[in-house]
């Protein structure tokens, strides 16, 4: 079933519901149909609680939709994929664990040998910033610090597709400008697709080739923008008139949705 | 160097005041009992104690380290039980409806007084005080060790999902672990209660430990023993529960308990 023509990422008609504790349905994205071409920067935003991170979870095959189907290079998504490296919400490290060892945990999951893979683990965590944070806890971390751990551990299995929710979320303006060009740059050398969910405009501009839009509940998608800006972006980017064409557009869709229906 | 010192000096005046408080307390104790001469089978005075018990010193051994052995060998037997049942019964929804309810039965019963039909079905013996033991330990360590097992953050568990891991090397990498400050806080009040056991299938049938001897220097009237042998089986007591806060913060650095103070009983 697989071919090269099919997308690396399809989701059609899919709804999922929630049953909450009181009974009642919740239905978190409704019908939702979309295609991830392979090595696209796709960045999500829209408001809390439209079913930004239920989308993430069903492409992750973490969880099952209700209704629909997600496909991964074509194939219906039965179990979760391997190509797919999760970074949640939350940093989610296991408390155990110092920095270094909870950044070769995939591995261990996998069932890979960690040993080849420990240089790598090293040099990720340096590049995000925590060299000399090896072997600390992450007790011992502030939350953007634990963050960045858990950055470096979805990367070091090398996964196809990268699902990335909110990772900059409890970063400082800085880090956070840093890490978004850190990433692209990976983005960009070692190829991969991305699904990255924020709130920030400016940084779902920023990075993307495209943007997906959400309403509130029930979760759909109301604008697919490509994002034509010329590649590579620099931290100048987001000054240019082009660039705050695109970031109009899309604030407009944002607030139009959460004020309006 | 001046840090270090009033460190030191505070620790020594911590525990002087510590040393000061128990010699206060026995001295008061020997000179009420001189003064009001009160009956040795009453409450003998704390040279009475030290001398009577001393007499027994030959045999003191060989029923404290039968004690010991019902202690250890019951609380061990109640870990390499109790941990995998509570396994099974956080893996399988279908051994969790058939062992519950047994176990709630067998957890609303005053274990002690099953000790008396535990002894008839087993016989007497170390092997069965161990068990009596054991019997009291195990609940608490199933209990603790099952909601460890579950309580193990769900997006942690979808992290593992999410790499397709099998169910052992979650269990091994991931909810053992997790588990494991839940077990070691039952397992501190799991040995407590190993003694409690011990002592009391002691006092149900038995030919030597201490608590035999607190029966018999009981039926004797001779306080002064009881007294001595209580205060060695509560060094007992104390002692395995500070082995097991060790234990405690060598497998699981990352947890700093609160409370590493025995429980009270
Ligand atoms: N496990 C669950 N059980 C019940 N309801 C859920 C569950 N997960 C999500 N929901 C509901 O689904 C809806 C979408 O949740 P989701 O976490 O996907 O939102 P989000 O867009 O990621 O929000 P935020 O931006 O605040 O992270 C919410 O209304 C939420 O209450
Ligand atoms: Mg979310």
């Amino acid at each position: 079933m697989a071919s090269a023509a099919a997308p690396l990422v399809s989701l059609e008609g899919v709804t999922r519901r929630f049953v909450t504790r009181s009974g009642t349905d919740v239905t978190a994205l409704q019908e939702v149909s979309l295609a991830i071409e392979r090595d696209q920067f796709v960045t999500v935003v829209g408001p809390s609680g439209c079913g930004k991170t239920t989308l993430l979870k069903l492409v992750g095959g973490i969880m099952p939709p209700t209704l629909g189907t997600v496909r991964l290079n074509g194939e219906v998504l039965a179990r979760p994929s391997r190509k797919v490296g999760m970074v949640f919400q939350r940093p989610v490290l296991l408390p155990w664990r110092s920095v270094f060892e909870n950044v070769l945990f995939p591995l261990e999951m996998l069932g890979w040998r960690t040993a080849p893979r420990k240089d790598e683990a090293r040099r990720l965590i340096e590049l995000v910033g925590l060299g000399g944070f090896e072997n600390a806890l992450p007790s011992e971390l502030s939350g953007g610090m634990q963050q960045r751990v858990s950055i470096c551990r979805a990367l070091i299995y090398e996964p196809e597709l990268l699902l990335m929710d909110e990772p900059f979320g409890a970063l400082d303006a800085m880090t956070r400008e840093d890490l978004s060009f850190e990433l692209l740059r990976i983005w960009n050398e070692k190829r991969k697709t991305v699904m990255f969910v924020t709130h920030s405009i400016t940084e779902a501009v920023l990075l993307a080739d495209r943007v997906i839009v959400m309403t509130a509940r029930p979760g759909r998608v109301v604008m697919d923008v490509p994002i034509t800006l010329p590649r590579p972006r620099t931290p100048d980017t987001e000054f240019t008139a082009e660039f705050k064409d695109f970031a109009k557009t899309i604030k407009s869709a944002v607030y139009a949705e959460a004020r309006g229906c | 160097m001046a840090a270090v010192d009033t460190t030191l000096r505070r620790t020594l005046i911590e525990y002087g005041q510590t040393t000061l408080a128990v010699v206060v307390l026995l001295v008061g104790w020997e000179v009420l009992c001189n003064v009001l001469s009160v009956p040795k089978w009453l409450l003998p005075a704390p040279s009475q104690i030290a001398a009577d018990t001393w007499e027994i010193r030959a045999v003191l051994p060989m029923h404290f380290g039968a004690t010991l052995a019902a202690v250890v060998g019951g609380f061990v037997l109640a870990i390499v039980t109790g941990i995998p049942i509570a396994v099974l019964v956080v893996y399988s929804p279908f051994l969790r409806r058939v062992i519950f309810p047994f176990l709630l039965t067998l957890q609303s019963v005053p274990k002690v007084a099953l000790a008396p039909l535990l002894l008839l079905w087993i016989g007497y013996g170390l092997h069965s005080n161990m068990i009596v033991a054991a019997t009291v330990a195990f609940f608490p360590i199933v209990i603790n060790t099952a909601t460890g097992l579950e309580s193990v953050d769900k997006e942690l568990l979808e992290l593992t999902r999410s790499l397709d891991a099998s169910t052992a090397r979650v269990f091994w990498c991931v909810r053992l672990p997790w588990a494991l400050p839940y077990i070691f806080s039952s397992l501190k009040v799991a040995i407590t209660l190993a003694v409690i056991g011990a002592v009391v299938a002691e006092f149900v049938g038995s030919d030597k430990g201490l608590g035999y001897l607190i029966l018999t220097s009981s039926g004797a009237m001779k306080t002064s023993v009881m007294f001595g042998v209580l205060l060695l089986l509560s060094l007992l007591g104390i002692a395995s529960f500070y082995a097991v806060a060790w234990a405690e913060r060598r497998l699981c650095p990352w947890y700093l308990p609160t409370n590493t103070d025995p429980p009270a009983i």
